[in-house]
């Protein structure tokens, strides 16, 4: 297995940067939120230009995320291809109208309305991208837990939210290490073996890596337990930021394009923003 | 609701490690664009040894951490994952891999995983996909068919090979006897 290319975070000195994690995930999950409500064209440009800008503040560069951009741009396509496919007059009946431009061969043909749908739900997907990106690579995972925290999460499952983030190098190494056993005496996970010997083979990797992480859990829980982990009702956390001016405006800001966002989009009683009708 | 054991605490972080983990690796199927994933096994594992919480939030931030770090968050499919674990969690509570496994067991693993991941990706995910997304039925229904049976025949073969593996490394209760 080659290492894979894992999107992490980045540290670099920016605005995003300085925000504590409690505004990142409010603003992540509100911005969530909104472009998963909406299907009005308007908003998503609106969205799409405003996470354009946010990634140029974070100083996070494209190149970083090359490869997280190109998973991204795969998954579109194919996405977007199997819609086409398995209906390709969804947009009309969406739209309530029909202006063929193109006929391809039985029923494909390529409708105005078709490609409108297609471009919102494209677009729908995009503006989310960045700033779920941005939210990986800005956000220091020691600083996480703490922000669950601090929204309301129950410190317990925040805990383990940083636990598994700290964990995810070690299973990983532990994974290739055990693997690299495996091969080196003829154990093959690769499309060389038939379906049905390559699950068998996965098992003889998995076995010891999941033996070996219930090892780690009762080492882990027992010195959590010996440190009298969960003992109180509250905890405090040691990466824990107040927040700053910047912090409410950030907050301020992400309400209130998820308020406006509500307001456009269900205004005239429809998702959909029709310029058809 | 219950207050999460220590242990539960971190049999979790652990879990959505692992499931992270075995989510970025692909291992190919004949079906172009279809991998075995293999996280589902180790989830249903951890939710039959501890619980429907934990197979839950393993889902849950698992699959969250899959997402977010590749091309951002697909709800609807995060909550299936995690309803999958909810499923096989609570159909499985009552039976004890550490006293041991027979068939009856194994058959009750088998039904939880079918009927969890059935309804996950049957009816959760593109019911989900329709209100979130407003994707087309039929797409939506083969794509959640073609994911359901993978995962089906992942965590019924792998899974219950792991299971039955872990079960015969346990010393059972019992097992020593005084020598005359």
């Amino acid at each position: 297995m080659a290492k894979a290319a894992i999107l992490s975070y980045i540290k670099r000195d920016s605005l995003v940067h300085e925000l504590t994690g409690t505004t990142k995930l409010i603003f992540f999950l509100a911005w969530s939120i909104a472009s998963m409500v909406t299907y009005d064209t308007r908003v998503l440009i609106c969205m799409l230009l405003m996470s354009a800008v946010i990634f140029k503040v974070s100083r996070i560069r494209v190149r970083d995320i090359r490869f997280v951009l190109g998973l991204a741009a795969v998954f579109l396509v194919m996405n977007n291809l199997f819609v086409y496919l398995f209906s390709p007059e969804y947009g009309v009946g969406l739209y309530g109208s029909r202006t063929v431009v193109l006929t391809i061969a039985g029923p494909y043909t390529i409708t105005l309305q078709q490609l409108f749908y297609h471009l919102n739900m494209t677009m729908k997907v995009i503006c989310v991208v960045p700033v779920a990106l941005l939210f990986i690579a800005c956000t220091d995972p020691s600083e996480f837990a703490a922000s669950l925290a601090s929204i309301g999460v129950s410190y317990r499952i925040g805990y383990s939210v940083s636990l598994a983030l700290r964990y995810i190098p070690d299973v990983q190494r532990e994974y290739h290490n055990i693997s690299q056993a495996q091969q080196a005496r003829g154990i093959d996970l690769s499309g060389k073996d038939k379906l049905f010997t390559r699950m068998k083979n996965s098992v003889a990797i998995l076995l010891p890596l999941v033996l070996s992480s219930l090892n780690r859990i009762e080492t882990i829980s027992n010195a959590m337990e010996l440190r009298g982990f969960g003992k109180n009702k509250k905890r405090t956390w040691y990466r824990l930021r107040k927040m700053k001016r910047n912090d409410w405006i950030a907050v301020a800001f992400v309400l209130a394009v998820l308020v406006i966002d509500l307001v456009v989009t269900f205004w005239d009683g429809s998702r959909y923003y029709n310029p058809f009708m | 609701m219950k207050k999460l054991s220590v242990k539960s605490v971190v049999a979790i972080g652990i879990g959505a490690a692992l499931f992270f983990v075995l989510g970025k690796i692909s291992i190919p199927t004949p079906v172009p664009n279809t991998y075995i994933s293999l996280q589902y096994a180790i989830q249903a594992v951890f939710a039959a040894l501890f619980g429907p919480i934990a197979g839950l939030l393993i889902g849950f931030v698992g699959h969250t951490l899959i997402d977010a770090t590749s091309y951002g968050p697909w709800w609807s499919w995060i909550i299936a994952s995690a309803f999958a674990g909810l499923v096989i969690g609570l159909v499985t509570m009552k039976m004890d891999i550490n006293e041991g496994i027979d068939t009856k067991k194994i058959v009750r693993f088998n039904v939880a995983q079918a009927v969890a991941h059935l309804l996950a990706w049957g009816l959760v995910a593109p019911c989900l996909d329709i209100l979130i997304y407003s994707e087309p039925i039929e797409k939506l229904f083969a794509q959640g068919l073609v994911a359901g049976i993978s995962n089906i025949l992942t965590t019924g073969i792998v899974g219950t090979l792991l299971l039955v593996a872990y079960a015969k490394t346990i010393v059972k209760r019992g097992s020593l006897n005084k020598e005359d």
